[in-house]
């Protein structure tokens, strides 16, 4: 099973939030309730373009509060392999797409006394949907939300005007950045540390938060990886004796799907571990983009997770 | 008598100085002043960030605590039993930070107490460090009357409160920081096996 049971969506409402940030309410095209999800969930949005089925993670904000729409946050970046494009060219209001049931792998510790949410840029969307779950159940809680500029902060006046002085908010053209060997080191015991944004700031948070002592079972970090293009290569799925091409825009995973075969999938962004799937032969060197392998793993050159990583030579031969 | 492959039944890890910890709070019980003067006698750059309580009750055994105040730690509580020794812990547990390493050292239900006391603060018990040392002695809890008998080195125990012999299991809630008893005569009352040493 891949992906799990999809739901059809149309789109009823488009905010232009920054220059470079839209958000889309999504209803359910048979006006069915949506389900509920917990906060730091995400769906896998999939988008009919011309030549291809691109399928992108995004992180869900919120659920309207009849059940009838969720809303989700699509950052433009125009280097990448054409999902967020999409979606802010050729996506309207009424425009069909399909979504995965939510997932959730960025789960709030209900254990913890307090929790740190700190988000960059984009990053915001799972974490304002957590905010709202502390708020809504009363717990200990601070917002640290770092943005390029005040135009930029798609979600600044919404999350002040609903946690007033839990909010801080950290602009990079005023050189403000988020202190974490000042915020740190004075959080009362059994505090988590949840941080999604750009890559080096989840790094710089992560590494903050073991200098300041903290266990690993406390920092917990969502990184979606948009899957890097790269050469193109031969493809041969071994099981079902299909030999075909990984294109240069494409990733594993799509060519996979492009090919008829229902591959495992579940984040789409390296960090789930749903899609690991055995290399039977590869003729070429094995580019590992993912979060979940470990390095041991990684450099056995017997696993791939086919939705971020992709093969830099000539064929590569899987168990599917 | 023992009924194994029980997957509640703590593993204890040893007690293994987290060197990027900025307080270690270490609550040892009876022979587990050992386990403590072995992992931080390796690291003696951390006893100036440690604050250690210890008991000497519980295992049998000689009192450690001139051994562990040789050792000066930045705070040492010499506590007159393992309740006053919980009590002084969840004071500490209280105002304590991020950065600050949880470890436990003695019998398994004074381990027990102290991981319990540590997650009722938050803290994740895969961060808390424990060894276990001193006799295997085990809190048992019976299923039926909820009543905890302490100190238990046999299995079919009988229950403290209700009488009820006991199947002692290796099934174990962290909540309660206690072992399951159960009956072990429900359908043939008054067959009961005689008890077996298993707990020394």
């Amino acid at each position: 099973m891949s992906g799990g049971v999809e739901i059809g969506v149309r789109v009823v409402s488009i905010e232009q939030a920054t220059p470079t940030v839209k958000r889309f309410s999504l209803a359910a095209r048979d006006r069915s309730p949506l389900p509920v999800f917990s906060a730091g969930s995400h769906v896998v949005v999939a988008m009919d373009a011309d030549d291809r089925r691109i399928k992108n993670p995004y992180s869900l904000i919120d659920r309207s509060a009849d059940g009838s729409t969720y809303r989700i946050g699509v950052l433009r970046t125009p280097q990448s392999r054409g999902g967020s494009v999409f979606m802010h060219d050729r996506v309207e209001v009424g425009s069909e797409l399909t979504i995965t049931m939510p997932v959730n792998l960025f789960p709030l510790n209900r254990t913890g006394r307090k929790h740190l949410l700190i988000a960059g840029g984009i990053g915001v969307t799972p974490i304002y949907a957590m905010a709202e779950e502390l708020a809504r159940q009363s717990f200990a809680y601070e917002i640290h939300y770092a943005m390029r500029d005040a135009a930029h902060g798609a979600f600044a006046d919404e999350l002040v005007a609903r946690h007033g002085d839990k909010v801080r908010l950290y602009r990079d053209d005023c050189q403000e950045v988020i202190a974490v060997d000042r915020i740190l080191p004075h959080q009362p015991l059994g505090t988590h540390l949840y941080v999604c944004g750009p890559e080096g700031m989840i790094d710089a948070i992560l590494k903050g938060g073991r200098a300041a002592g903290w266990p690993e079972e406390n920092l917990h970090a969502e990184r979606f990886l948009a899957p890097p293009g790269g050469s193109p290569f031969a493809l041969t799925l071994a099981k079902a004796g299909i030999t075909t091409e990984v294109r240069s825009d494409q990733s594993l995973l799509e060519a996979i799907e492009a090919a008829g075969v229902d591959a495992p999938f579940l984040c789409r962004g390296g960090a789930c571990g749903q899609c690991e799937t055995t290399v039977v032969s590869c003729d070429g060197e094995l580019v590992h983009n993912d979060h979940f392998l470990s390095d041991e793993e990684k450099a056995s050159g017997t696993k791939i997770m086919t939705c971020v990583s992709r093969l830099k030579g000539r064929e590569l031969v899987l168990d599917l | 008598m023992l009924v194994s492959n029980i997957k509640s039944r703590p593993v204890y890890g040893g007690l293994k100085v987290d060197v990027a910890a900025r307080r270690h709070l270490v609550a040892a019980e009876g022979e587990g002043a050992l386990a403590v003067i072995d992992a931080f006698g390796a690291h003696p750059e951390a006893l100036a960030r440690t604050t250690l309580l210890y008991a000497a009750g519980g295992s049998a055994g000689e009192d450690h605590a001139a051994r562990l105040a040789a050792f000066r730690p930045d705070d040492l509580f010499v506590m007159p039993s393992q309740p006053t020794l919980i009590t002084r812990l969840n004071v500490i547990l209280n105002t304590a930070t991020m950065g600050t390493r949880l470890y436990a050292a003695g019998v398994e239900g004074f381990i027990g107490s102290v991981v319990a006391a540590g997650m009722a603060h938050g803290v994740d018990q895969a961060s808390i460090r424990t060894e276990h040392r001193g006799s295997l002695a085990r809190r048992v809890q019976c299923v039926h009357c909820k009543g905890m008998t302490e100190n238990v080195t046999v299995s079919p125990v009988t229950c403290s409160h209700c009488g009820i012999p006991l199947l002692v299991r290796d099934h174990y809630s962290r909540r309660l920081g206690a072992f399951q008893g159960v009956s072990i005569d429900a359908e043939t009352p008054g067959d009961v096996p005689p008890a077996e040493e298993l707990y020394a």
